[in-house]
């Protein structure tokens, strides 16, 4: 047992007070939230269909090459990290956490059925939904919604943006969404909304008044939790500039300053390259993986890489061959990338995708992403899968 | 005596108030006055009955619409196209998208405007009932007006008109469903979404269904065209009943089903009464509807005059939807939009982008409009829109969007602050309250909640009406309808 799970079970042991071994003196002076019982997940969704195999190159495979003339990543560019997959030059900022064990790649995941819609296939890998039913919730909602020891404070899930994703909608419970905390908690303390808020909590019970009456009251508290909590905290590593690393630089505020927040959600759209792909392409994911390197390594230089897994999707892949602009199109089956400090079995996790056995000039998928969820619902957020995605899922080993 | 009669007079205010919140999109105090001098059936009556013609939505033409469709198949297909052909696409694309844009403010601003409140309103129900994303803005034009033509009319027509529109042909894969090759994607969603609902029909129903639409298609002008050749002649047995239907037999036997006219009913009720459903009330509906032979107009005139419509349960405790919201409002204080595109940044930000469902099932509704996002949006909008405000916050960008992202070559193009530009027209709306109005009662006026001692307070120390209703439409109360 390691000093850190111990300390966690000792915690836990304690049952609410604060016990420390006296043993344990040189951990004494941290604050009980300081050692995170909360693991923390980042949703990063790169919406638009992102092209898994521009981004994860198999240059191993000359099937690849042929359906590719024109948008092929050479195999000299690709970054090598075996002797069939590479990642895009584009992505070389992940080669250092790829090499520290901090990062491994799952290949081809999707579900049956594959719905080529942007709006559906979204849909579907944000409720986890089969590909023929409708869902009004998110994956994310409805773990809020299972009221689970750690996920029933209004800010367990935050979505850093203006508006929410419906990942993050439960039924009756709804994550945050806000780009600023202190932009959310000026407008949560002018005197009209404590006015509204204060005094008489008549409305509470009935039905939908009261619901919108909780919600104020909820977002003003969370408001008031996430600004005084996270305003302590001084920023001391140096992100790129652009809108993607400022949401992760966020994100990296709220876990350092020790937020008991469990799940993050944030975007970078721009993938559906029909058209002229590679330049395209490479500049997103050039963002992407400079995000991505500063976010990690400020986590781990913050000791919270243990605490923390990231997820990437996109909610589908794009055809294997490349279509008469230099682009492609709508796909199916795609890669996603996990990073963290405790990844189970680091780098390529699954077999690479098999171009000579398609479906209509698309990839089967190999893991259905209800499993990825289903793991880390179990394995990460310590609730049974079952109850979160409507039936149970196996779980993989990745954490 | 006297005493009876002015109550009367309050609560046929209220129920009129109540009536055209729900029934359409709020109403001016001087028609709210007016109205209350009159019995609540003729009110009634007149909302449903008006003789004013129906106004379609005609952003794109017919003529523009098959002159495009001409263009692009002179063009073809083929792999290597010449730099001018590729700029000839793509300016037929971009065309599309700013008609796409220019229909969706047609429409909401019609909303706004329109003098047959309860049309818009059932059109806007059709809307999220039909859920659908046309890929093309004649195709979504066109299905709305079938939508709003048929809005009180026969369910039957509408649903056959609705059944065989491009659009929806197109949106469920029904141009693909052909003798051997059935795709049951249409077949599926007119049985679970559009009338019977879910538990009332088989996997063989279904397949047998989609057996029978075989040969429902499009030509490229856009109109329905059965296609003979593509048709399945052979037997079908459905609801356990054999012989040789075709399309229609299919949705007349959905029809002759009671269950299609509970699950319409039990929708109308969530849309106009109440987002749970009582039972009892929705099988009185349903009895009538069916009984009346699926006559809109008839089972909407009996729920406008039920008495539990007019209950305490049921009114100001429906959540209005953000088209609702913005359309109330717009109406409410005359605004004018002077950039009307702000209309859809609105639109996104707060959930509901009109033609552009989030599936086939249509909006969820209810408690699904608010997060704490939205409310704080929704409750900053008022003081926005009314005092010609900055809009610093953006929606998500619509997934169909991203190709349009992706060409750009900065990050996140998007505007981040928006002037709202728009102009509320004050001294009309100052004008049509009583001279004597007191602040309170400007404020019971503009909610469909109750007015209690905290919102009488808050308001009671304000210099003018207008600080009043600036304050009153910021308020949670005003979600409600």
């Amino acid at each position: 047992m390691r000093r850190r799970d111990f300390l966690r079970n000792a915690a836990f042991a304690a049952a609410g007070t604060v016990f420390v071994p006296a043993f344990m003196k040189p951990f004494e002076a941290l604050a009980l939230d300081e050692l995170s019982l909360y693991k923390n997940l980042v949703v990063v969704q790169l919406s638009g269909g992102n092209d898994g195999l521009n981004t994860v190159v198999p240059f191993g495979n000359d099937i690849y090459y042929q359906m590719r003339k024109n948008i092929a990543i050479k195999p000299d560019e690709v970054i090598k990290l075996d002797d069939m997959q590479g990642l895009n030059p584009n992505l070389n900022c992940l080669r250092e956490l790829y090499d520290q064990g901090w990062m491994s790649i799952i290949n081809d995941v999707g579900y049956p059925n594959p719905d080529r819609s942007h709006f559906r296939s979204m849909d579907i890998w944000q409720t986890a939904s089969d590909a023929n039913q409708y869902l009004s919730t998110g994956w994310i909602g409805r773990y809020l919604d299972s009221n689970c020891a750690t996920c029933n404070s209004p800010y367990t899930a935050i979505e850093v943006d203006d508006s929410l994703s419906l990942a993050m909608k439960g039924s009756s419970k709804k994550g945050i969404a806000l780009k600023d905390p202190a932009a959310l908690f000026r407008n949560t303390n002018e005197p009209f909304f404590r006015e509204m808020i204060n005094g008489d909590k008549e409305h509470l019970d009935e039905d939908n008044l009261g619901y919108l009456y909780k919600t104020m009251i909820e977002t003003s508290s969370s408001a008031n939790y996430i600004q005084n909590t996270s305003k302590i905290y001084q920023p001391n590593y140096s992100y790129p500039t652009t809108a993607f690393s400022n949401q992760l630089k966020t994100v990296s505020k709220f876990i350092c300053s020790g937020l008991k927040t469990r799940v993050y959600y944030v975007s970078l759209s721009g993938f559906d390259t029909h058209v002229n792909q590679n330049a395209q392409q490479g500049r997103l994911l050039q963002q992407y993986a400079e995000g991505m390197n500063a976010f990690v390594k400020d986590l781990h230089q913050n000791n919270k890489l243990e605490d923390t897994l990231v997820i990437t999707f996109s909610e589908f892949g794009r055809r294997v061959a490349q279509n008469a602009s230099n682009g492609t199109d709508h796909g199916t089956a795609n890669n996603m990338f996990l990073f963290g400090g405790r990844l189970k079995k680091q780098g390529i996790y699954n077999t690479a995708p098999n171009l000579g056995d398609l479906e209509n000039g698309d990839l089967k998928y190999q893991v259905d992403f209800r499993e990825v969820y289903g793991t880390i619902l179990d394995k990460w957020l310590d609730v049974n899968n079952g109850q979160v995605l409507n039936k149970r899922f196996n779980t993989l080993d990745f954490i | 005596m006297y005493k009876t009669i002015i109550m009367d007079r309050k609560d046929n205010f209220l129920n009129i108030k109540h009536l055209y919140n729900r029934a359409g999109f709020g109403i001016a105090y001087p028609d709210l006055h007016q109205f209350s001098k009159k019995r609540l059936s003729k009110v009634t009556d007149a909302l449903l009955n008006p003789e004013k013609p129906i106004t379609d939505l005609h952003t794109v033409t017919r003529d523009e619409f098959i002159a495009q469709q001409a263009l692009l198949a002179s063009l073809g297909t083929k792999k290597e196209q010449t730099p001018e052909e590729k700029q000839q696409r793509e300016e037929i694309t971009k065309a599309r998208n700013e008609k796409s844009r220019d229909l969706n403010i047609a429409w909401i601003q019609q909303m706004m405007a329109t003098d047959h409140p309860l049309r818009e309103k059932m059109t806007l129900f059709w809307h999220g009932h039909f859920a659908c994303r046309a890929n093309l803005p004649y195709y979504a034009q066109e299905l709305n007006n079938i939508q709003r033509k048929n809005a009180l009319g026969s369910f039957k027509t509408l649903l056959l008109e609705v059944s065989k529109s491009p659009a929806m042909l197109d949106y469920l894969n029904n141009q693909q469903n052909r003798k051997g090759r059935p795709n049951e994607n249409f077949a599926r969603e007119l049985m679970e979404l559009f009338t019977l609902g879910r538990g009332n029909y088989t996997e063989t129903d279904i397949r047998e269904a989609a057996r029978s639409f075989t040969g429902w298609a499009y030509n490229k002008n856009g109109e329905f065209e059965f296609n003979p050749k593509v048709h399945d002649e052979k037997e079908k047995t459905f609801f356990g009943q054999t012989g040789l239907f075709d399309g229609e037999a299919i949705i007349d036997m959905i029809l002759a089903k009671p269950e299609t006219a509970t699950f319409i009913c039990r929708k109308l009720y969530i849309f106009f009464v109440n987002d749970t459903p009582d039972e009892n009330h929705v099988q009185e509906l349903a009895a009538y509807f069916y009984a009346q032979k699926y006559d809109i107009s008839a089972v909407m005139k009996k729920l406008f005059t039920a008495d539990w419509f007019y209950a305490k349960e049921n009114t100001g405790n429906k959540i209005k939807s953000p088209v609702e919201f913005l359309v109330n409002m717009s109406r409410e204080f005359y605004v004018t939009y002077n950039k009307p595109q702000i209309l859809i940044q609105l639109q996104t930000s707060l959930g509901q982008y009109l033609f552009n469902p989030p599936n086939v099932a249509g909006w969820p509704g209810g408690k699904n409009w608010i997060d704490s996002s939205s409310l704080m949006l929704r409750m900053k909008i008022p003081s926005l829109v009314l005092n010609d405000g900055i809009l610093d916050f953006n929606g998500k960008a619509d997934p169909e969007d991203e190709a349009v992202i992706a060409l750009n070559r900065k990050p996140r193009p998007r505007p981040v602050k928006s002037y709202i530009n728009a102009k509320a027209d004050w001294d009309r709306f100052l004008a049509d309250l009583p001279k004597d109005m007191k602040q309170a009662e400007l404020a019971s006026f503009l909610l469909q909640p109750a007015v209690g001692t905290k919102i009488s307070d808050l308001v009671n120390h304000n210099v003018n009406l207008k600080n009043t209703a600036i304050a009153v439409t910021s308020m949670p109360e005003y979600q409600l309808c």
